[in-house]
């Protein structure tokens, strides 16, 4: 363990850019377990005097038309959005490593079916599956993490299914298999924790994928319902402010959108690099 | 070709088969009775069943699969409860604003990330190669949907050098006569120039946005298969013979590392067809993606299922069509059909 942990210190004070990420990472972390404890204002307060005023020192992000402080928004907004895109992430990763991990493990019938689904899934553009799917399971907040894991589910089957199959006769499975463990046991025992830090890279990669794919649903109308402060429904109810000029209702949660995102992408590539040199760039 | 033709074709009939069953299973997870939904709510159960039996709702399960492939057959994707007429009619008629638009983004973000692309690879280690990762890591994390919005605040409120961010063109200007649907080449075709500036306009800034999120799996893909492919023998031999470092790069290097990049060019697809929505709505572009989003939002769910089916058969030929293109640019995938 600490080799890995003098692996990882070597490779992130030769990528400051990571060690960016991680410490992004953890302000997000802190926003999304604190921030409604240290925002300023209440995120639904409106207040009709102080409506659509431009950034102040009272006002940091300024306010929206209904006098709500924007800066209080993002800051407790951050839980819900991480909430929905963790929960998407590791409904993904329960559901495509382990049916993926079978898959390569004991091929035929199995890898074909898990793979029909994976292909079906793929064969739609993923967004608009998503939009498909929440809009037949009902429009809640739920459904957008069911929709955003099943689009994200066919990139675990495959990332899993690889590397299950590369490690099916490999000498340690082997080993486990003679010594009497029965085939649930080696697959959950030894390939799966064997694969798991090629899935914590696939994890924090799809992330951002996963926060881009909910902000973008609930900017369209789907998934939370205003007043509740999300970044996605933030940047919307900007949206139509954006042509007389008020830009910073719509700017402030979208840009801690994009952040968000490019944090967890730089995270992914971060940690590829520490589990897997080859790949480095 | 012919045979290679066959064989792609066939290798597309399960991925429609399973599109069609998924677009089908989605309609029957409707949350509530559709019959009652569609009858109102001061319906009397008699009217409700009457109803139920005329959408064919009173069958089982398979046999209302068998008439749902019947209506697709038909092309009927039934009737959308807000515009009133047939969704497959509102969505030919919209088609072309979308394929307009997503494709004019796909070719900005070709012409944009394969030189970018090529450059980084070319000069390793420079500034074009920093700017590249930059740009790559940067623009898939943009929503698009901020993007557009930022575009139409910069260059629409700021600037004053975008026209209003608002559908195809602009209201004084008269649409020219329908031909391909497309805006730019109807209004070239009728030789109307002023229609055509006036399209490009209200074109640009949704166009760029979209392009923005689909340039990194492009230059990203580019460079690194530009990277492997400098590194080959052939390339040392070719510069060892004394050719011109412009033959190398582009007759040598380029025409390889093109396969790997029309690869990718699916899930630039997907990318696009997605974001596609979302630019829609902010640029209130008349095309499918809109009509989607104002059916969802009034629980209208014939045009959303038949959007869904659209878009995935499309995604699928345009796969399809990668692939065929595949096989142009490579001799070796054809002989191996």
């Amino acid at each position: 363990m600490s080799a890995l942990l003098r692996h990882a210190r070597y490779v992130l004070s030769g990528n400051p850019v990571t060690a960016l990420a991680f410490g992004l990472f953890g302000l997000l972390l802190f926003a999304a377990i604190f921030g409604s404890a240290i925002a300023p204002y209440d995120p639904l307060a409106t207040e009709a005097a102080r409506a659509l005023k431009p950034p102040s020192a009272a006002h940091w992000f300024g306010t929206d038309q209904l006098g709500r402080d924007i800066f209080s928004r993002v800051l407790v907004a951050t839980r819900l959005d991480l909430t929905i895109a963790f929960a998407s992430v590791i409904l993904a990763f329960l559901l495509g490593a382990l049916s993926g991990v079978a898959a390569g493990y004991f091929g035929g019938w199995t890898e074909r079916i898990v793979g029909r689904i994976a292909d079906t899934i793929m064969a739609f553009p993923l967004f608009v599956l998503a939009m498909g799917i929440v809009a037949a399971l009902g429009n809640n907040v739920t459904n957008i993490v069911i929709a955003t894991a099943i689009i994200n589910y066919p990139l675990y089957v495959r990332v899993a299914r690889a590397e299950a199959n590369i490690r099916r006769d490999a000498g340690f499975v082997e080993a486990a298999r003679l010594s009497g463990n029965g085939e649930a046991r080696v697959l959950l025992g030894h390939i799966l924790p064997n694969i798991m830090p090629i899935m914590m890279v696939q994890m924090s990669l799809t992330m951002g994928y996963a926060i881009l794919n909910a902000a973008g649903l609930s900017f369209i109308g789907l998934g939370v319902k205003p007043p509740h402060p999300e970044w996605g429904i933030m940047v919307a109810e900007g949206a139509n402010f954006i042509q007389s000029g008020e830009w910073w209702i719509a700017l402030f949660p979208g840009a801690t959108l994009m952040l968000a995102v490019f944090c967890f992408n730089l995270l992914g590539d971060g940690l590829r690099d520490i589990v897997d040199p080859r790949q480095r760039t | 070709m012919l045979n290679l033709l066959l064989s792609r074709l066939a290798t597309a009939i399960p991925s429609v088969l399973g599109v069609i069953v998924v677009t089908f299973l989605l309609t029957r997870l409707l949350p509530g009775d559709p019959a009652a939904y569609f009858a109102g709510l001061a319906a009397t159960p008699q009217a409700v069943a009457e109803i139920r039996a005329k959408l064919g709702l009173d069958k089982s399960l398979p046999e209302q699969f068998l008439v749902y492939v019947q209506d697709l057959l038909s092309g009927n994707l039934g009737t959308s409860l807000t515009t009133g007429q047939p969704v497959t009619a509102d969505i030919l008629t919209r088609l072309p604003a979308s394929a307009e638009l997503t494709l004019l983004a796909l070719f900005l973000a070709a012409a944009i990330a394969i030189p970018l692309g090529v450059l980084a690879a070319v000069k390793q280690g420079s500034w074009i190669d920093h700017l590249c990762r930059i740009v790559t890591t940067a623009g898939v994390s943009l929503p698009v949907f901020f993007t557009g919005l930022l575009f139409a605040y910069v260059f629409y409120y700021l600037l004053q050098i975008a026209p209003a961010p608002t559908g195809r063109l602009d209201a004084f200007l008269t649409p020219p006569p329908h031909r391909t649907g497309f805006y730019l080449i109807d209004s070239l075709l009728v030789r109307n120039t002023e229609a055509f500036w006036g399209a490009l306009a209200q074109l640009a800034l949704p166009a760029a946005s979209m392009a923005i999120f689909s340039l990194a799996p492009l230059a990203r893909m580019t460079r690194g298969s530009m990277l492997s492919v400098l590194g080959g023998d052939f390339i040392r031999t070719a510069r060892a013979s004394g050719l011109a470092p412009r033959t190398v790069i582009f007759t040598y290097a380029f025409r390889n590392a093109v396969l790997p990049v029309i690869t990718v060019l699916g899930m630039v697809f997907s990318f696009l067809l997605g974001a596609n929505v979302l630019v829609e709505t902010v640029f209130a572009w008349p095309g499918i993606g809109l009509y989607a989003v104002n059916a969802l939002l009034t629980s209208d769910y014939a045009p959303v299922q038949g959007f869904v089916l659209t878009m995935a058969v499309l995604y699928i030929t345009l796969n399809l069509a990668i692939d065929l293109l595949y096989g142009l640019v490579d001799p070796r995938v054809r002989l191996d059909a």
